[in-house]
C-alpha cells in the first residue's frame, strides 16, 4: 500500500525514463548502428542548449510560474554576442560574462514585475519575449557569422572519451548545470523554498519564507539559464540571427512536463527534465535513422507524449483527491 | 498594573476597515498556563483581533504587551520570532513537502552549508514524539489527515517559539476522536506554562477545555469571564446580544394561525446526512408552514439546507416529497421538485451585479424553461414590473442595474427570481442579513404571506427574535446535530437559548 502511494508523484518520471530506454532499445533493434554510445552522446551534444533552458524552466514551473521569454533571450544573446565579437571586436572573455549578467538581470526585471505588481507571469514574459526578439532586429536584420577564434575553438573541440567516443564542451556545461541544479534543489534553503512556494504561496509566507525574494530569483535563474543556453547555442550555430531558437520556450516547457513537472507548481524533477529533453532527442534520432520522414514528425510525437502525460497527471490528481475525501 | 502575571496583554485595540469598525477599544489579557477562548458570532471581530495580534494587519490604535514589554508585530513571521504562533483553521503548511520539512522549512539544520536531511528528520521525529505522535516524517504531509496536519502545524509553532499559541478554529474539520487528541495536547502544553488562545464556534468544546472566555460582539468587548462562572445560557445571550431578563416575547399572532391550519407534510427527510458537514437528521416540513432553523453560526443550519437542496450530495438517508421518495443529486433536481434556495451569500452566489433588475429576475425562470426558449422582451417587462410592485422593490425601473440597489432590495429581487419559478418549498438562508430594519420587517411580512398561500418556507436566521416572529415551528441545531424541535408555547427566546446551550 505504502509503496503504491509512494510512487504517484514519480509516475511521470518513471514512465519517461522507461520510455526513453524503450525507444532507444527499439531504435537499436530496428536500425544498424543505432546502438552505440556515440548516438547517445550525440543526443546530449545536439540538445545541450535545450537541457540548460529546460532546467531554468523547471524551477519556474515548480514555483507555479511560467517563462515564455527564454527562446527570445537565447536569440538576443546569440545576436548580441555576434555583434560584440565581430563588429565591436570585444574579447570572448568579456562577452560571455556580460551575456550571462544580462540574462540574469532580464529575468530579475521580469520576476520583479511579476511579484511586485502581481501580474500574471505569462503576460510579463510574453512582453519579455517580444522585447528580446525585437531587440535582435534592432542590432541587425541579417545573420552575423561568428568567426571569433575562441568560439571556433570551443565549437569544434571534442573532449575524447574511452572507446573513440567524444562529447562537446557544451555538454560539459550542461552536465555541470544539472549537477548544480540538483544540489540547489535538494540541499539548499532556496531550493526547498521554491517547492514550498509552489505548493502553497500563502502558507509559505505565513511560515516566514522569503517568498518575494525567492520568486524574483527564480526568474533571474531562468534568465541566467537562457543566457547560458544562448552562449552554448552560439557555439553550436556560430552565428547570430533574429530567428534563432524560435519556439524553444515551448520545447523547454514540454521537456519539463514530460519529465514529471506539472504546470500547477510544487512538484518537479531536474532529472525528469533531462530525460524529457532526451526523449525528444531519441525521437529526433529515430526519425533521422528512418530517413524518409520529415523532422517535423518529432513535433507530432511530442504532441502525443504531452497529451499522454497531461492526461496521466490529471488521473493521478483526481485519484489523489478521491482518496483524500475518503480518508 | 498586574502585568507581572500576564503573558499577553492588549489594551484599547482599534482597527477599522473601509466602512467598518472591526475592533473598537478592545482589551484582552492572556495569562501563562491558560486556555483562553475567544467567542463571538460572525463579524464580531475575533479574526481581526487575531490578525492584529499576529501582525497580519496593522492596528490603528492601542498597545500590545508581551511579558510586560510593548511589542508591535509587523508580520506573522515577526510575531513568531517574538513568541506568538498561530495555527489556522485551514492548515497553513505546504502539503507537497515532507512532514519534517514542514516543521523546519526556513530554519533547516545545515551541515557544511547544505541541508542536513538526516538531522532534520531525527529532530522532527523527536519533536512529534513529544506530542505523542509517531508518524513517518519523510512522507509528504498531504498523506496525513487534517488532524495530524494540525498537530504538525502546532509542532512547528512550538519549535519556533513557545510563549503564546493561537488556535484559530482548529477543530472545525476534526471528528470527535481527533478533537479529544488535540485537547489532550492543549492541556499538556498548558501545564508547561504556555498561553493558548482558542477560537471555536463549538460551545461544548469551550466548556471542555477552556479556563477563561472573552466575548466580542460587533467589534466591541462584551467582557472576560471565568469559564466555570459563566453559564452557557449567559454565554449565548452575551454573544447574540440580548439582554436576557425581562424580554417579552412578542408578535405571535400570525404564526399561531398558521400552526392551527397545519396541513399535510410536503417534504419528509429521514436520516439525511453529509459526512463532515451535518449528522443524519429527520425533518418534516408541512405545506404552508415556516420552519425556522436556529443554532449558532457553524451549528449546521446552512448545511441542512445545502444537503436538502442537493448542493452537498447526501451520503445517507432519503427525502420524500408529497409521498414520493425522490433522489436529489443536484440543485437542478431540487428545482424540478419545486424547491428553491436563496443562499446566504447574496453578493457571491445570488445577484449578478452588472445585470439589470429585469435580467436578474428572469434568470431562474429562463433556467427552468431551458436556454433555447425565448421569453419576449414584453413578457419580461410584464413579469419584472409585476414583481417589483408585488414585493415593493424600490428601483428606478426594471432596467436599473442591480448593484445600485440597497441590500434589502437586492434581496427582494432574488426572492422575486425564485418566486417566479413557483416553488413549493422556499429555503431562505439569512435573507435579512446586512439589511436595514425596515426592509427586514418587509421581508418577514412577505415570508408570512407566502406561507399563507400554501408555500412551505425554511427560514434560517441568526437573529433569534426574527426566527421567533416568523416561524411556526423550529428545529434547533448544535455542533452539526439536530438536537430538538420546538413549537407552540415553547417558542420563546429564553427556552430556545437554553436549548441551543444544551442545559
Amino acid at each position: 500500500m505504502k509503496k503504491m502511494q509512494l510512487s504517484y508523484k514519480y509516475i511521470n518520471l518513471i514512465i519517461t525514463v522507461v520510455l526513453f530506454f524503450a525507444l532507444f532499445a527499439a531504435g537499436s533493434v530496428l536500425y544498424n548502428g543505432f546502438f552505440s554510445t556515440q548516438v547517445l552522446l550525440n543526443m546530449l551534444i545536439d540538445n545541450a542548449f535545450l537541457i540548460i533552458t529546460a532546467i531554468g524552466m523547471t524551477f519556474v514551473l515548480i514555483i507555479g510560474g511560467i517563462d515564455i521569454s527564454v527562446g527570445s533571450v537565447i536569440a538576443l544573446v546569440c545576436m548580441l554576442s555576434a555583434y560584440l565579437l565581430e563588429i565591436q571586436h570585444l574579447s570572448a572573455l568579456i562577452v560571455i560574462p556580460l551575456m550571462l549578467l544580462m540574462g540574469f538581470l532580464f529575468g530579475i526585471v521580469q520576476g520583479s514585475f511579476i511579484h511586485f505588481f502581481t501580474i500574471q507571469p505569462f503576460i510579463v514574459t510574453l512582453a519579455g519575449m517580444f522585447l528580446a526578439r525585437g531587440l535582435c532586429y534592432v542590432i541587425s536584420i541579417d545573420t552575423i557569422m561568428i568567426t571569433n577564434s575562441f568560439y571556433q575553438f570551443i565549437a569544434t573541440y571534442r573532449i575524447p572519451l574511452p572507446f573513440d567516443n567524444y562529447i562537446s564542451i557544451s555538454v560539459m556545461i550542461a552536465l555541470a548545470l544539472v549537477a548544480a541544479a540538483l544540489y540547489l534543489n535538494n540541499y539548499t534553503k532556496f531550493g526547498r523554498a521554491v517547492y514550498a512556494i509552489g505548493g502553497n504561496a500563502q502558507s509559505a509566507m505565513l511560515m516566514g519564507l522569503p517568498v518575494g525574494r525567492t520568486k524574483v530569483l527564480v526568474y533571474g535563474l531562468s534568465g541566467f539559464c537562457s543566457a547560458l543556453s544562448g552562449v552554448v547555442f552560439s557555439f553550436y550555430m556560430l552565428s547570430g540571427y533574429g530567428l534563432h531558437a524560435m519556439g524553444l520556450e515551448m520545447d523547454a516547457i514540454a521537456s519539463a512536463v514530460i519529465g514529471g513537472t506539472p504546470l500547477t507548481g510544487g512538484v518537479g524533477f531536474i532529472t525528469g527534465t533531462v530525460f524529457g529533453v532526451l526523449i525528444q532527442g531519441v525521437i529526433q534520432t529515430l526519425i533521422m535513422f528512418q530517413g524518409t520522414l520529415s523532422s517535423w514528425w518529432t513535433k507530432i510525437a511530442v504532441a502525443f507524449l504531452l497529451c499522454l502525460f497531461i492526461v496521466l497527471q490529471r488521473i493521478v490528481v483526481s485519484r489523489k483527491e478521491r482518496t483524500k475525501s475518503i480518508s | 498594573m498586574d502585568d507581572a502575571n500576564s503573558l499577553l496583554k492588549a489594551k484599547g485595540i482599534c482597527k477599522a476597515f473601509p466602512g467598518v469598525k472591526a475592533l473598537n477599544n478592545v482589551d484582552f489579557e492572556l495569562k501563562p498556563g491558560e486556555i483562553h477562548c475567544l467567542m463571538g458570532e460572525n463579524g464580531a471581530g475575533k479574526s481581526t483581533l487575531i490578525k492584529v495580534l499576529t501582525g497580519v494587519d496593522p492596528l490603528d490604535a492601542g498597545d500590545i504587551f508581551l511579558d510586560g514589554k510593548a511589542i508591535a508585530p509587523k508580520s506573522p513571521h515577526h510575531a513568531q520570532q517574538l513568541g506568538i504562533s498561530t495555527v489556522y483553521q485551514e492548515v497553513n503548511l505546504c502539503a507537497n513537502l515532507s512532514v519534517a520539512e514542514n516543521i523546519f522549512i526556513g530554519r533547516e539544520p545545515l551541515r557544511f552549508g547544505s541541508i542536513d536531511w538526516k538531522e532534520m528528520n531525527r529532530k522532527s521525529q523527536e519533536l512529534l514524539a513529544r506530542l505523542s505522535l509517531g508518524i513517518d516524517v519523510t512522507q509528504p504531509l498531504e498523506r496525513y489527515s487534517v488532524a495530524i496536519q494540525q498537530m504538525v502545524a502546532i509542532a512547528r509553532a512550538l519549535d519556533i517559539s513557545a510563549k503564546v499559541l493561537i488556535l484559530d478554529e482548529p477543530t472545525s474539520s476534526l471528528d470527535a476522536q481527533e478533537v479529544e487528541k488535540l485537547f489532550g495536547l492543549m492541556r499538556k502544553l498548558k501545564k508547561q506554562g504556555l498561553g493558548i488562545i482558542f477560537v471555536t464556534h463549538f460551545i461544548e468544546q469551550v466548556y471542555d477545555v477552556s479556563d477563561k472566555i472573552t466575548i466580542l460582539r460587533n467589534g466591541e468587548l462584551v467582557g472576560s469571564y471565568e469559564t466555570v462562572n459563566l453559564p452557557r445560557v449567559q454565554l449565548i445571550a452575551k454573544m447574540i446580544g440580548k439582554a436576557f431578563d425581562g424580554f417579552e416575547s412578542s408578535c405571535k399572532t400570525l404564526k399561531l394561525d398558521i400552526l392551527q391550519e397545519r396541513r399535510n407534510n410536503f417534504l419528509q427527510v429521514r436520516g439525511l446526512g453529509h459526512k463532515g458537514s451535518i449528522h443524519p437528521f429527520d425533518l418534516d416540513i408541512c405545506k404552508g408552514e415556516v420552519l425556522g432553523l436556529v443554532g449558532l453560526l457553524g451549528s449546521g443550519r446552512t448545511e441542512v439546507a445545502r444537503t436538502i437542496f442537493g448542493i452537498d450530495k447526501a451520503d445517507s438517508g432519503e427525502i420524500v416529497i408529497e409521498g414520493q421518495t425522490v433522489a436529489i443529486q443536484s440543485p437542478a433536481d431540487a428545482i424540478q421538485y419545486g424547491l428553491a434556495y436563496c443562499s446566504e451569500n447574496r453578493k457571491t452566489e445570488g445577484i449578478i451585479e452588472n445585470l439589470s433588475v429585469r435580467e436578474n429576475i428572469i434568470l431562474a425562470l429562463q433556467a427552468k424553461l431551458g436556454w433555447m426558449k425565448h421569453i419576449t422582451k414584453k413578457r419580461q417587462d410584464e413579469i419584472s414590473k409585476k414583481y417589483i410592485a408585488l414585493l415593493n422593490i424600490k428601483t428606478a425601473g426594471p432596467e436599473q442595474l442591480i448593484k445600485n440597489l440597497s441590500g434589502g432590495n437586492q434581496q427582494k429581487v432574488i426572492l422575486a427570481r425564485w418566486l417566479l419559478t413557483e416553488p413549493k418549498l422556499l429555503i431562505l438562508d439569512e435573507p435579512t442579513r446586512g439589511i436595514d430594519v425596515g426592509a427586514k420587517v418587509e421581508i418577514q411580512k412577505l415570508i408570512l404571506s407566502l406561507a399563507e398561500t400554501g408555500m412551505s418556507v425554511v427560514f434560517i436566521s441568526s437573529e433569534l427574535d426574527e426566527s421567533v416572529r416568523c416561524s411556526s415551528r423550529m428545529a434547533v441545531l448544535r455542533d452539526r446535530v439536530k438536537i430538538a424541535e420546538i413549537s407552540g408555547e415553547e417558542m420563546e427566546e429564553k427556552y430556545i437559548m437554553q436549548t441551543i446551550a444544551g442545559v
